[in-house]
Formats: structure tokens, C-alpha cells, sequence
């Protein structure tokens, strides 16, 4: 039935969404981009794709920070682009999109708060795509208890604050538990209204959404080994959805090394070849748990690409969205990761990106 | 000669001969002395100079590998640089300085003194925290490079300096000190030898006056005696007027 009347409201926007799609890199310009030997050529080799000309007018020497602002920039405008001609429930969706970054952009103002230092200078370091009208409004508070008063009353976040913590907490709690505390009930409420929205975004924003908060419980524990966390803090962070939920988060919050969170892995058929050959790594004399952690990172985002490539493949549903900045984020990151490589002259590892088509 | 050189004032005795050689024997002494200063301090010269050049080698390969561990964290976390530092409340990663003495020159040192944990370990807890961690760790050793290049570029910088003024010493006392006395020395002695000369000359003349005033002397008291002879011979034959004469008178 909504496959019937989802033309009338979003088939324009899903149209231009999937025009952007295909305007992604594509291996070729990888291959083309990797050969490059200064960051001039690769600018070259970047105007000939659908970024255009958006360094044009940067002057030499560019600076990764550069390219990756700039690229950040032209995902901004088609987001904002999208927005604006979006609908409901279309505009909530995508606003939901916005609030993971969001989340990011008033946790660096708490820590700016807390810090006393002048929050205006930071509303330069925000994620552009987490920019709400009202966020100058936050900078007047000078302490926490206002800032948490104006976060409640000023942004779209406010029940995710309200729910998990008190003005009390953001004094004494670590910035990056509060962090993930919200960002925990973020994921859980985008969880529950994404089955509000049809069947078929449900299912693809689930199956996308279950990983991510697979992905952050399994961070968590791993970066939390050897540190002051404790297991029930750690345990509060788990959010309640995802495949490793509930069996798996219970193992994971008891966890201890990187062996038992393998053990949990195990469980779960895709996850299972997370820590294959990671013996291997270690065995190379790589450096040991960094070794496996960072492959691990590697293969989150290799996860990741490939859901949000399959979220193309459903039509009549607001997942592409979704995955498309997803998908240009990781772009962004390969982009700028090759820029990097360029600048310090690693070539080794320039291929270390991962390739969306 | 003596007065060739340049010399000290000083007046040609031989109170001022002894002073002076013992001063040039100070000297000398001294010229070793520091001639083997400068041989040590010159060797730790080249051993810090060795030093200097494979800890810059080091520190580019390390400070390579610590800013693309940074790209790293940039790939996986995103911006971290603003939670970091306003996380962080003491300094874990500290610089003790210490000295060196070699041979009587003081090298400041530093050491690393790392204070373990940290207070930013929760960042990139959600994402990226191992790379954190990493980087961490790679920057803190590119920091030690740092400190190490630091400690042997400052006793490099010293140790330059005080090998300059040590050979500037040993110039000094070489080419224009020793020299000086030797002058001086030699100036005294030709002194004292004209002197002891002249002097020589002196009594020879005196000895020699002394002579002739005898020679004189005795030639005149022949003459007197042949006079009186004679006389005695001519008053042997006329009469002797006994009144004529007169004895001296004599005075008891």
C-alpha cells in the first residue's frame, strides 16, 4: 500500500537522492586518485568528478582539513537541499538524521561550558550537518545548570537529556559517558520511529540501525578495558536494541578481554568474521589488541558500506536517505584518508580505504 | 734576540728571571691542561654530533609515523583535537632536567618522565578509541625523540661553545703567552749577561788602573831608591855637612 501513494510526497527527492548516488566515486576514480603524486593532481582528478570545482577557489597549498571541510560542505548542501523539499514524515526522518550529529555539537559545548571557555568559538568546530537555529542560543549559558536548562528547552534532543541525566551529572560525569549515554537513547528512539514509518524503511533503517548500536556496544567494551569505566557504567551504555541484544550485551558487559567479546560475536552469523584472521594480525607481530581493534574499526565501516548499499535496493522508503550521507561520510573519510596518504607521502597504506561502488 | 718579540715590562733582575720562569713553566702546564680538555671535550663532541644526526633521522621516521596515526584517528573519530584538550588536566608526559659533567663543563640533560594512565582514555569510546589510544602512544614516543634530540642539540650548542673558548685558551697560551715570557726570559738574561759584562769589564778596567798605579808606584820608588843611591854616592865623597841635614823628627 505505501509503495502506492510514496510517489506523491517523496519520488522527487528519492529521485535526486539516487542521482546523487550514482554521482559517488566509483573505483576508477579511486584508482585514478590513489595514483596521484601531489594534492594539486588530486584536486584535478576531483573536479573531474561530480564534486566539481569545489576547491577551485582554495588557495595552495591545499591542507587535507581543507579538502575534507570543503566535501563535507557539498554533503551539507544536498542534505539541505533534500530537507527543504522534504515533507512529513519525510523532514522528521531526515531530522532524526541530524540528530546524531547534533548530539556531538552540544556535548563539545557542554565540554566548553564545563571548561568556561567563550562556547562561540565553538560553534565553528560544529558538524555542520548538526547546526540547529537555535544552537547560538546555547553559547549565553555560562554554567552547566543553564546549559542544561537551555538544551532541554532550546533543542530536539531534549527528551534524550531529560530521560538520562540530571543537570548534576554533566558536572561530574565523564563528557564521553555522556556522550554515549545520549547518543544510546538517540538510537533507541530512532529505532522505535523508524517502525512507525512503513514496513519497508523499517526494515531497512532497522537492520542499518541494529549494526550501529551492535558497533557501539562493541566499541565500548573494548575501549573500555584497563580503564576507570566500570562494568555497570559500561552496562548503562549498551543500547537496548541491535542483534547482540539482550544475551550478547550481558556477555559483553562482563567481558574482560578481547577473546570473550569475540565469544559474543560468534553468536551472530554476520559478526562472526569480524575477528577471523585476527590471530593472523597478531601474529605478524602487528600490535597485538591495537591490531585487531583497528582492523576491527576497518571492517565496522566495510559493514556498514555494504548495509547502507543494500538500503538502495528497496524502493518506496526513506532508508536511502539515510544511507546516502552515510555513504558520503565514508566517501568523505576515503577522500580525505587519500589526501592524507598523499600529503605524508605514505603510499603503503593509501589503498586502506574502503570503496563504496 | 731579546728584543725581537713582544715582552713583559719588568726589570731585568733575577728576582723577576725567577717569577718569570716560573710563570712560563705555569703556563706550559696549564697549555697541556687544557690541550687535553679540549681532546676530551672535542671527542664528546663528535660522539653527541653522531648522536644529533641519528636522533633527527629518528625524529623524522617517528614524526611521520605519529602525524599519519593522527590521520588515522582523523579517519575513524573525526575531530578529537577540542575534547582532548580540554579533557586533559595533567600532564602525564613530563621533562626532568638533569646535568652532565664533562670535564668541568656542565650539560644539562632531559629525561622523560611519563606518568602512566591518562586522563582522556574514554575518548572515541563510542568509535575510534583504540586508534586514540595509538595515537597516543606514538605521539609519546615521538615526544621522547624530541626530548632526547633536545638534551644532545643543547649539550651540542654548549659543548660548541666551550670547546671555541677552550681552544681560544690554548691559542692564547700557545702563540701569544709562552712566547711572551719566553721574550721576556731571554730579555733578562741578555740583560743580566750585559750586565754581568759590563760589570766584568768594570773590575777588569779597575784591576787593570790598579796595576799601572802599582807599576807606577814601584817605578817610582826604584827611582827614589836610585836617587838616594846616588846621592849617598856623591855625599860619600865630599864632606857631609851634618847640620845641613835635618832628621825627621821622631814621634813616638
Amino acid at each position: 500500500m505505501e509503495g502506492l501513494f510514496f510517489n506523491v510526497n517523496n519520488g522527487f527527492l528519492e529521485g535526486i537522492v539516487r542521482g546523487y548516488k550514482s554521482g559517488t566515486l566509483t573505483q576508477s576514480h579511486y584508482a585514478s586518485l590513489t595514483q596521484c603524486e601531489t594534492l594539486e593532481d588530486f584536486r584535478t582528478q576531483l573536479s573531474a568528478t561530480d564534486y566539481g570545482n569545489f576547491l577551485a577557489n582554495e588557495p595552495s597549498p591545499l591542507s587535507t582539513a581543507t579538502i575534507a571541510d570543503k566535501a563535507t560542505q557539498t554533503l551539507v548542501d544536498q542534505f539541505n537541499f533534500l530537507r527543504s523539499n522534504s515533507v512529513e514524515p519525510l523532514s522528521k526522518f531526515l531530522d532524526y538524521i541530524t540528530y546524531g550529529y547534533m548530539i556531538d555539537n552540544v556535548v563539545l559545548l557542554i565540554t566548553g561550558t564545563l571548561h568556561e571557555r567563550d562556547t562561540h568559538e565553538l560553534l565553528e568546530r560544529c558538524h555542520p550537518l548538526g547546526i540547529f537555529d537555535t544552537m547560538p542560543a546555547l553559547c549565553v549559558a555560562t554554567n552547566v545548570e543553564e546549559l542544561y536548562q537551555s538544551v532541554l528547552v532550546e533543542t530536539p534532543l531534549a527528551p534524550y537529556f531529560r530521560d538520562c541525566l540530571s543537570a548534576a551529572d554533566l558536572d561530574d560525569m565523564n563528557i564521553e559517558i555522556i556522550r554515549n549515554t545520549v547518543y544510546k537513547a538517540y538510537l533507541e528512539d530512532f529505532y522505535n520511529y523508524v517502525s512507525t514509518i512503513g514496513s519497508t524503511t523499517a526494515e531497512v533503517m532497522q537492520g542499518i540501525l541494529a549494526f550501529e548500536a551492535d558497533r557501539r556496544t562493541i566499541n565500548i567494551t573494548i575501549n573500555s578495558f584497563d580503564t576507570e569505566l566500570t562494568k555497570e557504567q559500561r552496562a548503562k551504555l549498551f543500547p537496548a536494541i541491535g542483534r547482540l541484544f539482550p544475551a550478547g550485551n550481558n556477555a559483553l558487559a562482563k567481558a574482560d578481554d578481547i577473546d570473550q567479546v569475540r565469544q559474543v560475536c560468534e553468536n551472530v552469523g554476520e559478526y562472526r568474521s569480524f575477528f577471523d584472521n585476527s590471530s593472523a594480525a597478531q601474529g605478524n607481530g602487528d600490535l597485538g589488541d591495537f591490531g585487531v581493534a583497528a582492523q576491527l574499526e576497518d571492517r565496522f565501516f566495510r559493514m556498514e558500506v555494504h548495509l547502507n548499499k543494500l538500503a538502495f535496493l528497496q524502493q518506496f522508503q526513506y532508508g536511502v536517505f539515510y544511507s546516502y550521507v552515510k555513504l558520503k561520510e565514508q566517501e568523505i573519510r576515503n577522500i580525505t584518508w587519500i589526501a592524507e596518504c598523499i600529503a605524508q607521502d605514505a603510499r603503503d597504506r593509501v589503498h586502506d580505504f574502503i570503496p563504496i561502488f | 734576540m731579546s728584543g725581537a718579540g713582544p715582552r713583559e715590562n719588568v726589570f731585568a733582575t733575577r728576582m723577576a728571571l725567577t717569577n718569570t720562569k716560573l710563570r712560563l713553566k705555569g703556563a706550559e702546564t696549564g697549555h697541556s691542561l687544557l690541550a687535553k680538555k679540549r681532546d676530551a671535550l672535542t671527542t664528546r663532541f663528535r660522539a653527541i654530533l653522531r648522536k644529533v644526526d641519528e636522533a633527527k633521522r629518528k625524529m623524522g621516521r617517528v614524526m611521520q609515523l605519529a602525524s599519519f596515526s593522527m590521520a588515522e584517528v582523523t579517519y575513524t573519530t573525526g575531530d578529537i583535537s577540542y575534547i582532548v584538550q580540554e579533557q586533559a588536566k595533567l600532564a602525564t608526559f613530563r621533562v626532568k632536567a638533569k646535568q652532565e659533567n664533562v670535564s668541568g663543563v656542565l650539560l644539562p640533560g632531559f629525561d622523560v618522565d611519563r606518568v602512566p594512565g591518562s586522563d582522556f582514555n574514554l575518548t572515541g569510546l563510542g568509535r575510534g578509541g583504540q586508534q586514540v589510544l595509538r595515537a597516543k602512544e606514538v605521539y609519546a614516543k615521538a615526544l621522547e625523540t624530541l626530548v632526547e634530540l633536545a638534551s644532545l642539540q643543547t649539550a651540542f650548542t654548549i659543548l660548541d661553545e666551550v670547546i671555541r673558548a677552550t681552544n681560544r685558551r690554548v691559542n692564547a697560551i700557545e702563540h701569544i703567552i709562552i712566547p711572551r715570557l719566553d721574550n721576556t726570559i731571554k730579555y733578562i738574561i741578555s740583560e743580566l749577561d750585559e750586565m754581568d759584562r759590563e760589570e766584568f769589564f768594570r773590575l777588569k778596567k779597575v784591576q787593570g788602573k790598579k796595576k799601572r798605579d802599582a807599576g807606577k808606584a814601584e817605578r817610582q820608588a826604584i827611582t827614589e831608591e836610585e836617587g838616594l843611591l846616588e846621592r849617598l854616592d856623591v855625599q860619600q865623597e865630599p864632606t857631609v855637612d851634618l847640620l845641613s841635614t835635618k832628621d825627621e823628627d821622631v814621634i813616638f
